[in-house]
């Protein structure tokens, strides 16, 4: 293991970090959830679907983020997309069907459930992390795609 | 007109939500990725989200502990199983192979889309597909969260 001082950002990294969870606290504060976006927005397609508005407000926040960033603070961050389409269409595919089937994702069970200490989404945030290492290792090192 | 500024606020914790993923580097795949690396370049900056997220996550979960319902009112809607279960484990795992791929996640992605990124598009529309897929065959019964 080599650290990449260069590319090391722990000042924005900590600072929006900490607003991720503010967002998830006032959430569940003012809302009475937990911000997880995979289940925000799988309740949108789901069979049994009831209630849309209040999913349909939050992701419209999060797609706006990126206008209110640049027109409020003229905050530009980079978005490097190096997988190409077939990858980004496989890995898609994975996300939302784990996602569903693990019942969370990165925020869910990764921001929200290690903040409530719950048991269950410590073993999805190992799981998904086991995972997401051993796919980086696979495709970098041992099949020597990308950087 | 409460319900308007419910969902007014619903909206701006979203903004707020999207600010965080932009500023912290979450919603650059390439960083993810280098994240991801441990045995290559590795760039640790994502621990400090992690961190930074959970610390002020663990300080707003206890408050809310200790209340019975939410603010704008209803209930809490807050999980309650304790049980390892097979998929959480099996689901777990396959997100974690799709996010170690691209170095999106659903919440990025959908920053990402905002940004304009048609691969972000294409990302968001099969990861509905994926689950639909899921609800179809696995978890349709079952009510959504």
């Amino acid at each position: 293991m080599q650290i990449d001082w260069l590319a090391f950002t722990p000042g924005p990294a900590l600072v929006g970090g900490m607003l991720l969870g503010i967002a998830a606290a006032l959430y569940v504060f003012l809302h009475g959830r937990i911000l997880g976006i995979s289940g925000i927005v799988s309740g949108l397609i789901h069979p049994k679907m009831a209630d849309w508005s209040w999913r349909v407000a939050l992701v419209l926040g999060v797609l706006t983020a990126p206008f209110w960033a640049a027109i409020l603070f003229d905050l530009h961050p980079l978005q490097k997309i190096d997988a190409d389409w077939l990858a980004i269409i496989f890995a898609g595919l994975l996300v939302g069907f784990g996602s569903e089937y693990g019942s969370g994702c990165t925020s869910g069970h990764g921001i929200c459930g290690l903040s409530r200490l719950s048991p269950r989404s410590l073993v999805a945030t190992l799981s998904f992390m086991l995972t997401g290492f051993l796919v980086v290792y696979l495709i970098r090192h041992l099949f020597g795609f990308g950087s | 007109m409460k319900k308007y500024f419910s969902l007014f606020s619903q909206y701006l914790i979203g903004v707020l939500f999207g600010f965080g993923l932009l500023i912290s580097g979450m919603s650059n795949p390439q960083k993810v990725l280098s994240f991801l690396d441990i045995t290559g370049n590795w760039d640790p900056s994502l621990l400090f989200v992690m961190g930074g997220a959970v610390l002020v996550g663990l300080a707003g979960f206890y408050i809310v502990s200790k209340r019975s319902e939410a603010f704008f009112g209803g209930a809490l809607h807050i999980p309650t199983r304790r049980d390892i279960s097979k998929p959480l484990i099996i689901g777990s795992l396959v997100f974690g192979a799709g996010w170690g791929i691209a170095g999106f996640c659903p919440g990025p992605a959908i920053v990402s889309l905002g940004s304009g990124h048609l691969k972000a598009l294409a990302f968001v529309i099969s990861m509905l597909v994926g689950m639909a897929f899921c609800q179809r065959f696995f978890t349709g019964q079952k009510k959504p969260a």
